[in-house]
């Protein structure tokens, strides 16, 4: 029997792929902005699994992201065609099994670096933890300029345009899922206890620097799909697109949207993707505005926009 | 051997100047105990304060020189207390994480504004001391690296003076040390961090102006390099350590100034990082620093 969120995620897969099957109808231009949108949505959710319920503060989101894109773009660029012909060539049942390989694989790789960068740097807290995501999202971003095989500091450009609405939006409704199970499960209070107060968590025996890397490396997978989909969007990739402030964006979405707070975080990060296409003309403010937002956001309402209960908190003792 | 001696200076002189934006973060950190993530941006602006102070002074004279660095100093000193009074005390008794998010967004709000401000392309650093070149033998000191190390050398006295001999640096200890305690006995904690920050700042102006003079060119997102890489400096000796901040700036310029001589010159960015990881797992309290239990 299919518990209730099973069914939810189920149907927003069909819906998503009857979407598809019209998507040529609809204008490239919304199409485009409905795709960044979901990414988004990918980026913010996972993001909030480490940063909201985990209570962990990443700020190398983008470099996890940067690891996916180029994964998956180097194999349906240098790979896909080795085995299933050249790109155009080949039937849309191909492509789909390929570009579902290269997704999948660049989340591993993603979830993989999120391990490596998690088992040193997760038993730091607070400021320390977030300089060292930082530090990480910037030795990706070094390691992608020097690699010449990935384009260098030029990146790769003529990725095969595989994005669709259901890739985008599959993705989605699976991260919004898992995230949500994993936390409401019972294995899944653990991320909340250590969110809530790490010493007494582990006084209640739980590991947590083991649910710390688990939040990471869950992150990390579902950032790497969105870095994936985002190539296979926008069809060419350099290290610079993965830099500090698109981690900052995705962190001022979670952060707007309430730390550990789904469907505040999937508001936010829809009015951040679309707020920018309807102010072009204030764009280059944005991120002015971004900033005096977190300020504004921390010193007034710290539970974000989207929160609409103040959380019976505890004060926190020194 | 020449070459060795040769980049030893480079790399110390680069490395005095991580110290003196590092001593501002361990400063700050050793009384409230978070990381002013502003306090790179600080550093670009007194870059530009020197930029626009100097048109108002002799070029290449050692008074003019000094009265902007004076000057950079005292306007960067002003802006630190503004943002620790406006973003930073309202959140005292929040959560760490509430903290660290003003400051990133702090951070990111200096950079902006100095883009809209002061233009986002790179600007010219003007010749602010007079020129002239040392020769030890094969080796070259420049007049900037002469700059560097003497305002290096004045700030670390001067600083040692002021928290270990006076009043105000006896409160920044004891803040330090308890914050409570500290207010129990008299000290006024708020204008005491107000110091601190004041002065940390002026510290990173310092270092502003003398990473320009080096570089000879400044723009609004300079910080953000030199800013990281001091705070892995801070951390690398210990952070909340004064000795060990400028230790860790030393060290951190010497190793990079190497690194960039040698064939992975294009990996430079990543050692700050690297070294990060390597001593916060292997050392996490630092070169100098002891090691602390965490009480509930």
């Amino acid at each position: 029997m299919l518990t209730r969120s099973q069914v939810v995620l189920i149907a927003a897969l069909v819906v998503s792929l009857v979407v598809t099957l019209f998507s040529n109808q609809i204008d490239p231009y919304y199409l485009l902005v409905i795709v960044n949108v979901g990414i988004n949505v990918i980026l913010a959710v996972s993001l909030n699994l480490i940063n909201g319920y985990t209570g962990q503060f990443s700020l190398g989101h983008a470099g996890f992201m940067a690891v996916g894109a180029y994964t998956s773009a180097a194999i349906t660029l240098f790979f896909g065609p080795k085995f299933f012909g050249a790109v155009g060539s080949s039937g849309t049942a191909t492509i789909w099994v390929l570009f579902l390989f290269a997704l999948v694989a660049g989340g591993l790789v993603a979830a993989f670096a999120g391990l490596i960068v998690g088992i040193p740097s997760l038993r730091l807290k607070g400021d320390y933890l977030a300089i060292v995501t930082l530090g990480f999202g910037e030795i990706i971003r070094v390691i992608l300029r020097n690699f010449e095989s990935l384009g260098g500091a030029l990146g790769l450009n003529g990725i095969p345009s595989y994005t669709n609405f259901f890739w985008t939006y599959g993705f989605a409704a699976l991260t919004i899922y898992v995230v949500v199970s994993m936390v409401h499960s019972t294995y899944g209070r653990g991320f909340l206890a250590v969110h809530d107060d790490e010493v007494a968590a582990e006084a209640m025996g739980i590991n947590t620097t083991r649910y710390k890397i688990v939040a990471f490396v869950v992150g990390a997978f579902f950032a790497g799909i969105a870095g994936g989909i985002y190539a296979h969007s926008v069809r060419s990739i350099d290290p610079r697109g993965f830099d500090f402030i698109k981690s900052i964006e995705i962190v001022v979405m979670v952060i707007l949207g309430g730390m550990g707070n789904t469907i505040g975080v999937i508001l936010a990060a829809i009015l951040l993707t679309l707020l920018p296409e309807f102010l072009r003309p204030i764009a280059e403010y944005r991120m002015m505005l971004y900033s005096l937002l977190l300020i504004v956001l921390m010193l007034t309402r710290p539970e974000g926009l989207f929160t609409l209960r103040r959380k019976a908190k505890v004060k926190e003792c020194k | 051997m020449t070459e060795f001696l040769q980049q030893l200076i480079n790399g110390l002189s680069l490395g005095a100047i991580y110290a003196l934006i590092a001593l501002g973060y361990t400063m700050v950190y050793g009384v409230l105990r978070f990381i002013n993530f502003a306090h790179s941006d600080i550093f670009m602006i007194g870059a530009f304060a020197g930029y626009y102070l100097s048109k108002h002074f002799p070029r290449e004279s050692m008074g003019g020189g000094l009265i902007v660095l004076a000057g950079a100093m005292i306007i960067c000193a002003l802006l630190g207390i503004i943002i620790e009074r406006l973003a930073y005390r309202p959140l005292r008794d929040r959560s760490k994480l509430n903290v660290l998010i003003t400051a990133i967004g702090m951070s990111l709000l200096l950079e902006n504004a100095g883009q809209f401000f002061f233009g986002a392309n790179p600007k010219a650093f003007p010749v602010l001391f007079p020129v002239m070149t040392i020769k030890l033998g094969a080796v070259v000191l420049s007049s900037n690296q002469m700059a560097v190390f003497i305002v290096t050398i004045v700030v670390l006295v001067g600083l040692r003076f002021i928290v270990m001999r006076t009043k105000i640096g006896t409160a920044m200890r004891a803040v330090s040390f308890n914050p409570v305690a500290a207010s129990l006995v008299g000290i006024n904690n708020d204008i005491v961090i107000s110091f601190t920050f004041g002065l940390g700042s002026a510290l990173a102006a310092a270092g502003g102006i003398l990473y320009s003079l080096n570089y000879q060119a400044i723009d609004p997102l300079m910080g953000i390099l030199p800013g990281m890489k001091a705070f892995v400096a801070a951390v690398l000796g210990g952070i909340g350590n004064i000795p060990g901040a400028a230790l860790g700036g030393l060290l951190l310029g010497v190793i990079e100034t190497f690194f960039n001589g040698s064939r992975w010159s294009t990996y430079t960015d990543a050692i700050a990082f690297t070294l990060l990881i390597l001593i916060l797992l292997f050392r996490p309290a630092g070169l100098l620093g002891k090691a602390q239990v965490e009480k509930v």
